[in-house]
């Protein structure tokens, strides 16, 4: 008898395929791979006891299995729920999970400041993505968006708890990749906060590791602070000796300047191996690294938009295909909107930026 | 009367002492029980049908049986005294009169289950309790009904009473093992169930405390008497806490076969509507469940009577019907303002709302802010076909119960009392004044033929 893992039949969206039992249906979809895979904000492969949380990887279960056809009644967290022998699921194929997820989406961008401008995160962003693919243009909150006192978590981590979604993955990383947790959720439900509960920095070795988890923009790297947009770097998988961790990693350079270090990431945008706090703040020289070649980005859209590569550019000009006629400015957008204010530092505002929040800050600079 | 099992003695002199509790015939299902085989005790629950108290009415001896019983793992006994939902008050007067019915009961249930160390969990704000508590359990210990080798049989039992801090969502019962594990209170995902890891890892039972005080009579009566008590699928007594416009607030013992309409109108229960008042509507089960207006409440949507029962509570589904729930039992007089009341609901499940879930964290705290604009008279029309969108998209989509819990009372109130919502809007000066009244909603229903 050989040890082998008993496999099982799941069929998603129609598309079957046999895993090893004890495999989730979210595994399973990125098994099969492409549309039918569930958008998963909470969920990371590393990090033990993640998922559950955020629900936008619900999906229908309209067959339970083989042995018990019975549907389940309620939809169920993909990441969370484990597959069972002809076990059939609904993904994309289901209206009840397109229009549930499309209300989680609602919730998450609910008080989001949407401040995608300023937040270094934009380009590699799950949530940027996730609205993009699920969300709606307009917005049916009219309500002030939560705000939050601010916490100072140290020389390396930039905490904007604004953007934070509550996904819980920077708390299960320091508590599985750390000695001692100095973070964690504070209070309750729609104010619940990532936070040190008496200020304190976050200094353990291997903390900047949330950074690499943190699906938004709500912890990002100081040393990289509006050094430059996502997609105008390039990014390039480069390694070195490393007494504490792998030192395998990606350097994320503009010309020959490395302006940020993270871990490689998976298709999932999931972390390959973690990687110390040494490699990613203080090794910012080529000189630091070896260097392997330019990093395969897959899935994230907008940082591979940047890169034009095997881009057709068009011969035909917009005079040409206009009959002589040049491009014509309808209007100086700065004269019909605040928010358009060049002379405003959009870094120095605080909350979400409104127009009124514009004028104040005009008026007082 | 109605035959009372838990709340009988519950007003004899002294009867939280043990001597008066003992003498009144106390721990004799602790003796009966400690002669039989654990699984015959589970089996004597099973018959009595009993089903649990804290909410979900789930089948009490069915839900025992399910314990996995893995060798040399400690099992547990949890009891769930967290008791904090907006209208139900029985457990505290169970405990703070009857204590030692709890602690004969959680004596009983550790023996059928083999749990040597049991916890009871209590609302941080019954602080008062636990002294009475700690004191009976005291009190058990020396006379034999608890500690090591429990009248001689070898069963080894402790009861430790742990006190919550203010949380809501710790009663829910794996929010609760986290809370006593010493961690934030943030259910968790389902499976694995307590039955087969539970607190530290570890198969667990929760009950609510009218459960497992339940189990006392069912020892002394015999689980097949026990089921002889009430009608059909709802066997035995129901303690009900009833407030809100009523002339008699308090905690009821019922047989669960009398009518709604008894229950408020009798003077042995409610004793009516107060101030010569009409009844406009009624929360039945504690403030998850739906509101009913007065006539769906008395009679069901088939023109049938309403009884106090499981099934007769929720005869009509979510559409017509409501639940039994917590027994926690809200009256509202025709003064009442549905949109006020619905919004002091959703305040308390935002404010509740452990926050781990997107549509729960974020959807509660919407559905209250709409509900505040309606109420300050600022709402429009659009708000609440929002409010009903929005509570549509949290229902099913959260990991606990929580979520729908803070749905299903919006979804009621808009759906019985639309005329109410959309009166507000439409007479904004107005109901910042004055309050829509009873309308129609205790009017008989119209029954198609
Ligand atoms: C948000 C929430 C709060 C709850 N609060 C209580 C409570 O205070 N007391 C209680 O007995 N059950 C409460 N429950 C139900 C418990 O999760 C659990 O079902 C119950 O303790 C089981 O006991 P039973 O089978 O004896 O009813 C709550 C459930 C939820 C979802
Ligand atoms: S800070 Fe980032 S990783 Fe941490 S909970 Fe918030 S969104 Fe998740
Ligand atoms: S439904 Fe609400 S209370 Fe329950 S886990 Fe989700 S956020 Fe927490
Ligand atoms: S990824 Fe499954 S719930 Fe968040």
């Amino acid at each position: 008898m050989s040890e082998e893992v008993k496999k099982i039949k799941v069929t998603i969206d129609n598309i079957s395929v046999e895993v090893p039992a004890g495999t989730t249906i979210l595994q399973a979809a990125r098994m099969i791979g492409g549309d039918v895979v569930p958008p998963a904000m909470c969920y990371y492969t590393k990090l033990e006891g993640s998922g559950g949380k955020c629900r936008t990887c619900l999906v229908e279960v309209s067959k339970g299995s083989e042995a018990d056809p019975r549907p389940m009644p309620k939809l169920v967290a993909s990441c969370r729920t484990g597959v069972m022998d002809g076990m059939e699921v609904k993904n994309i194929t289901s209206p009840r999970v397109t229009d549930a997820r499309n209300g989680v989406v609602e919730f998450l961008l609910l008080n989001h400041p949407l401040d995608c401008p300023v937040c270094d995160q934009a380009g590699e962003c799950h949530l940027q993505d996730l609205g993009y693919e699920h969300g709606k243009a307009g917005t049916r909150y009219e309500f002030k968006r939560r705000t939050f006192d601010k916490h100072d978590l140290g020389p390396y981590i930039q905490l904007h708890m604004t953007r934070c979604i509550l996904c819980y993955r920077c708390v299960f990383t320091a508590d599985q990749l750390t000695e001692k947790r100095v973070h964690g959720v504070l209070s309750r439900g729609d104010h619940a906060e990532i936070a040190t509960y008496i200020e304190k920095s976050l200094d353990n070795n291997f903390i900047g590791n949330v950074i690499d988890v943190c699906p938004v923009g709500a912890l990002t790297d100081k040393t990289f602070r509006f050094k430059n947009r996502v997609w105008f770097t390039k990014p390039v998988t480069a390694h070195r000796e490393c007494k504490c961790c792998s030192g395998k990693v990606t350097l994320w350079q503009r010309g020959e300047e490395v302006l940020r270090v993270t871990a490689r990431k998976d298709q999932w945008g999931e972390v390959e191996e973690w990687i110390c706090n040494e490699c990613r703040f203080e090794k910012k020289k080529t000189s630091d690294w070896v260097i392997e070649g330019p990093a395969h980005v897959n899935r994230h859209s907008v940082i591979s938009q940047g890169h034009y590569e095997k881009v057709v550019k068009p011969t035909e000009t917009f005079k040409a295909v206009h009959d002589g006629r040049d491009p014509q400015l309808l209007m100086d957008i700065h004269s019909v909107s605040e928010v358009n204010d060049p002379n405003v530092d959009l870094s120095a505002i605080a909350g979400p930026a409104t127009g009124e929040v514009f004028k104040l800050t005009k008026k007082s600079s | 009367m109605a035959k009372k099992l838990l709340l009988e003695k519950a007003h004899v002199e002294g009867i939280r002492y043990f001597d008066v509790y003992r003498r009144e015939g106390g721990y004799q299902a602790v003796e009966k029980a400690l002669k039989m085989a654990p699984n015959d005790v589970v089996e004597e629950v099973k018959k009595s049908g009993l089903r649990g108290r804290g909410g979900a009415g789930f089948a009490t001896g069915l839900k025992w049986s399910f314990l996995a019983k893995p060798e040399g793992v400690p099992r547990y006994l949890v009891c769930n005294a967290d008791e904090s939902e907006p209208g139900t008050f029985k457990d505290r007067y169970l405990m703070e009169f009857i204590p030692h019915l709890l602690i004969e009961g959680l004596v009983v249930a550790s023996y059928a289950l083999g749990s040597n160390r049991t916890y009871i969990y209590i609302r941080g704000e019954y602080a008062w309790i636990v002294a009475i508590l700690e004191q009976a359990i005291a009190e058990a210990k020396q006379n034999g009904f608890l500690g090591k080798n429990i009248l001689g049989t070898g069963f080894d039992c402790e009861i430790y009473v742990q006190r919550g801090a203010g949380a809501y969502i710790c009663g829910e019962e794996t929010a609760l093992i986290e809370s006593l594990e010493g961690k934030r209170g943030n259910p968790r995902i389902k499976p694995p169930f307590p039955a087969i890891k539970g607190l530290w890892g570890c198969p667990t039972v929760v009950n609510n405390v009218e459960t497992l005080a339940a189990v006392v009579p069912i020892m002394n009566l015999g689980g097949e008497e026990y089921a002889k008590i009430g009608v059909g699928r709802s066997t035995g007594t129901k303690l009900i806490s009833a407030c809100g416009n009523i002339n008699k607030p308090g905690v009821y013992e019922i047989d669960m076969t009398i009518s709604v309409e008894e229950f408020i109108y009798s003077d042995e229960y409610c004793g009516g509507i107060a101030n010569g008042k009409r009844l406009k509507a009624c929360i039945p089960g504690g403030s998850s469940v739906p509101i009913l207006p007065a006539n769906l409440l008395l009679k069901t949507a088939k023109g049938e009577t309403r009884y106090m029962n499981y099934e007769s509570l929720s005869d009509g589904g979510f559409a017509t019907g409501s639940m039994m729930g917590s027994g926690g039992f809200i009256v509202l007089d025709e003064d009442q303002c549905v949109v006020r009341h619905t919004l002091t609901l959703a305040r308390f499940y935002r404010h509740e709302s452990c926050g781990q879930c997107s549509p729960c964290r974020e959807g509660t705290g919407w559905m209250e802010k709409i509900l505040q604009k309606i109420e300050n008279g600022d709402g429009v029309k659009t708000d609440i076909d929002l409010l009903w969108d929005i509570q549509r998209k949290i229902e099913g989509n959260t990991i606990c119960p929580l979520g729908d819990a803070a749905a299903w009372p919006v979804a009621a109130a808009i759906r019985h009392f639309r005329d109410e919502f959309e009166w507000h809007v439409n007479n904004r000066e107005l109901c910042r004044k004055q309050n829509y009244g009873l309308a129609h909603y205790a009017d008989e229903i119209h029954v198609p033929a």
